[in-house]
């Protein structure tokens, strides 16, 4: 049993946790993940380690309510036990002085690319951070991200924020204006990380991306998280996350992100008692 | 006891009518009653030089705990067979038995061989697996770390609980048993059983830390420099193979490990009250024939297939599924192709399957093995409409142990290299037993390999 010691509300529908698990936070590396089940009827949820306290033995999650499992563990709060964590799960990302770094973060994929550009910026990179989100509203870890970075900028949908539009255009900015650039990270939605893949692909400058496909066990054993790198099937929960962005097959990814639509859906409306899902959360 | 000439038939096992069965997740089997075990225990010969005991992997006492259930002393039966398999309520179900003990039974050469197996089962279910002796073990003040809690890790525990040592099972998923509660379905061997087991287990004072992957949350060598005297590897075959065919990434492909853990593990059958969804179709075809591959072909039944085809290169008789799988999987309406392989999946335009082309074989020369080699017919491609694709053609050793322990020697297909007799790796303090050595094979060649570890562990430790 894993205890919630904090939660924040960072956004609608955006929720931060931190939970105890000393033996997982003395271990887990930047770009790993955990995977947590809420109680017995519950699913195996990857969610990645956005940040760790190993003196206190906490992980920091962060995650976006989607669908009936993030919901319902959005509703759990301080002092509630979660039943399963497991982790660290996945390979470390491959923290090195390259000298010029680009960081980008869109969505709820700030929190996995927070940890990573702490780690690139103390192994002495010049770290450039751009994040983006759909408004004001939804940016996270801002600061934190400031902290870490030498230069950071925002780019919102809708103007808010920063800059108007997509953190592909400030990327392409940089790309043709300035000196060589070593490396690019991108964690966000797959469209996301997609277009940065092509923005920088024809400038062949490497760029990592974190795969985030539907998983079961997270330990090579199921085969359901499976992804095409450069025409090779690879299982994103042992060989990844992480992957060269130019080698994602882009197409099979989306396509099976949408494998379970309906039941996805099915699992929302379940309980149609007008409680909002409360009945079906007790214990 | 004066031996009738008329021995009673083999008696049959009480099934669930197949009509109503492909229509739940409950047990197949009934079970006997006491009256054909006693019926079926009369049909033993006690022999002298019992051949069954031959075919068991872990040499239960066959005519001895049978001759106890003559007497109707089942707390004495069990504890015979307990000697040998801590594991009887779950190898009297799922052991193939045809080709293990029955397959020597003397009786077997005229007629059929003693039902030992159901024998087995219905002691273990008559004394809910007990039996186990509970006088206070002296401890030898050394500490075991078994990774893994499929068959051989836990009858390694189990064993070197009762020999005094302190024994910590670490296990990646969230429930105990490996294959047992991940792989095989409910309807084959009810989760209570193994649960049932694994408390037998636990009562020896055997510690299981569940959500604990080995490799990732610590090291063999950290084990070893951490306290623990010596580290048995029971991590199975859990790598699931595939064709490497085109369109096998297409939505509706599932390798079997997928979609028998979302149905058995995080119980999808009860979807949407257990939250783990599962997607089943129309049509379903099921690639192999092994018991992994009538595991997948029955449960798709069970999820609502309307059809449910197993394909297969080779014929019915290369099969390697036990053969009661087989013919209770025909009996629910399984269609098995064989001579028939799959070259290609095809896909709709939003990425789910559509349909299966396959390519026929016939039986060429043998091969080496004495086997009929299937070769392919040419031009026989012929495409079958599927919604639904499982691949069932076997699992490798996974690699997150071998790869964070360099200096454990592993063979070309990533097996752990263990001697047989004892377990013993080329790394001192570490033994390994079971499908991460030999390859995907039987629960109870597993056990049998997790006790023979568990005996040189001890060994070790006292030397
Ligand atoms: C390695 C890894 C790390 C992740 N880290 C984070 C994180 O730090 N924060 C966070 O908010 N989310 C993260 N995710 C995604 C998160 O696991 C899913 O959002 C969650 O499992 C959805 O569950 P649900 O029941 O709430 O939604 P569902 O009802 O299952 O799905 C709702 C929607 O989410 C999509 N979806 C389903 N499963 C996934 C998935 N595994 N990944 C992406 N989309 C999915 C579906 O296509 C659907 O559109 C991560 C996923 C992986 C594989
Ligand atoms: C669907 C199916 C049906 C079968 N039917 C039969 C049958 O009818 N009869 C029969 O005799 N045999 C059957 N088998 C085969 C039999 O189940 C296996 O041979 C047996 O379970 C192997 O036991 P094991 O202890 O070696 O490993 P497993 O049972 O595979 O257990 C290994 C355990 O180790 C855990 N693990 C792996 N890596 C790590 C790690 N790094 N850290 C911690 N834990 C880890 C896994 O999660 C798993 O729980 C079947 C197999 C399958 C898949
Ligand atoms: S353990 Fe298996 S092989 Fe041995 S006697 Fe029992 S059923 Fe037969
Ligand atoms: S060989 Fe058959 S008849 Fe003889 S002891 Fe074994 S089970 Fe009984
Ligand atoms: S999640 Fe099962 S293999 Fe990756």
């Amino acid at each position: 049993m894993f205890k919630i010691v904090e939660k924040i509300v960072l956004a609608p529908s955006l929720k931060l946790f931190k939970v105890l698990a000393p033996e997982i936070a003395a271990r887990v590396q930047p770009g790993q993940f955990i995977i947590l089940r809420i109680n017995e009827r519950g699913e195996r949820i990857p969610l990645t380690v956005a940040d760790f306290d190993r003196s206190r033995g906490l992980l920091t999650l962060i995650f976006q309510e989607v669908g009936r499992s993030t919901k319902d563990l959005g509703k759990m709060e301080v002092e509630d036990y979660i039943l399963d964590l497991v982790g660290p799960l996945g390979r470390p990302s491959e923290i090195a002085n390259l000298g010029r770094v680009i960081c980008i973060g869109g969505g709820v994929g700030v929190a996995p690319v927070y940890p990573i550009t702490r780690a690139l910026k103390q192994a002495g990179n010049e770290v450039i951070s751009i994040i983006g989100a759909r408004s004001q509203d939804y940016l996270i870890l801002t600061e934190e991200m400031q902290a870490v970075s030498d230069r950071i900028w925002i780019a919102t949908d809708d103007g808010s924020a920063g800059e108007k539009g997509l953190v592909t255009d400030i990327l392409l900015q940089f790309i043709e204006n300035n000196k060589p650039i070593d490396l690019v990270i991108a964690i966000g939605p797959l469209p996301m990380m997609k277009a940065v893949a092509e923005a920088t692909r024809p400038y062949q400058i490497k760029t990592l991306v974190s795969m985030n496909p539907i998983m079961v066990d997270g330990t090579g054993m199921c085969g359901a998280c499976r992804v095409v790198i450069g025409e090779e099937t690879k299982f994103a929960c042992v060989d990844g996350p992480e992957f060269d962005g130019h080698l994602v097959d882009w197409n099979i990814a989306q396509m099976r992100a949408r494998m379970f639509g309906k039941e996805e859906k099915m699992a929302m409306e379940t309980c149609s008692c007008g409680g909002d899902g409360h009945c079906q959360n007790q214990k | 006891m004066p031996k009738s000439k008329v021995r009673p038939p083999r008696q049959p096992m009480p099934l669930q009518e197949a009509q109503e069965r492909v229509k739940n997740f409950t047990e197949v089997s009934l079970g006997y009653t006491e009256e054909h075990a006693i019926l079926e225990a009369s049909r033993c010969l006690s022999c002298k030089k019992p051949l069954c005991v031959d075919g068991c992997p872990v040499e239960v006492d066959i005519p001895a705990f049978i001759k106890f259930i003559q007497e109707k002393n089942y707390s004495q039966a069990i504890a015979k067979i307990k000697e040998k398999n801590n594991l009887p309520g779950i190898c009297g179900r799922v052991c193939p038995q045809e080709s293990q003990c029955e397959k020597h039974c003397i009786l077997g050469k005229k007629q059929q061989p003693v039902a030992i197996g159901r024998l087995e089962r219905f002691l273990a279910d008559e004394t809910s697996g007990s039996g186990q002796q509970s006088e206070q073990i002296p401890s030898s003040g050394k500490k075991v770390a078994i990774v893994g809690s499929g068959p051989s890790g836990l009858t390694a525990a189990a064993d070197l609980a009762l020999l005094g040592h302190k024994v910590t099972v670490m296990e990646a998923l969230h429930t105990p048993g490996g294959v047992l509660v991940y792989g095989i379905p409910e309807f084959r061997l009810p989760k209570s059983i193994v649960q049932q087991e694994i408390d037998n287990i636990k009562e020896l004072g055997v510690d299981i830390q569940t959500n604990t992957v080995v490799g990732k949350i610590n090291t063999i060598d950290e084990l070893l420099s951490g306290g623990y005297d010596a580290v048995f590897v029971g991590t199975g075959a859990g790598l699931p193979n595939f064709m490497n065919i085109p369109g096998e990434n297409y939505n509706g492909v599932y390798s079997a490990n997928e979609f028998l853990t979302r149905t058995n593990l995080m119980k999808g059958y009860l979807f949407p009250e257990y939250l783990t969804p599962i997607r089943i179709g129309r049509k379903v075809a099921v690639i192999g024939a092994g018991n992994v591959a009538m595991d997948s072909a029955r449960t798709a039944l069970r999820l609502g297939a309307a059809e449910s085809t197993i394909v297969y290169r080779r014929t019915e008789k290369e099969m390697p599924a036990r053969d009661e799988e087989i013919e209770h999987a025909r009996e629910e309406g399984v269609q098995i192709r064989i001579l028939t392989s799959p070259v290609e999946i095809i896909g709709d335009e939003n990425g789910w399957v559509k349909s299966l082309v396959c390519q026929k074989y016939e039986l060429g020369e043998p091969d080496e093995s004495g086997r009929r080699r299937p070769v392919v017919i040419p031009g026989s491609e012929y495409e079958m409409e599927m919604d639904t694709v499982i691949m069932a053609i076997g699992q490798g050793p996974n690699p997150l142990v071998s790869q964070t322990t360099p200096d454990l020697a592993v063979n070309r297909h990533g097996n752990i290299i263990a001697e047989e007799a004892t377990g013993k790796t080329n790394k001192t303090g570490v033994f390994a037993g079971g499908d991460i050595v030999t390859g995907a094979a039987t629960v109870i060649q597993a056990m049998g390999a997790g006790k023979k570890a568990a005996r040189a562990i001890h060994e070790y430790l006292m030397r």
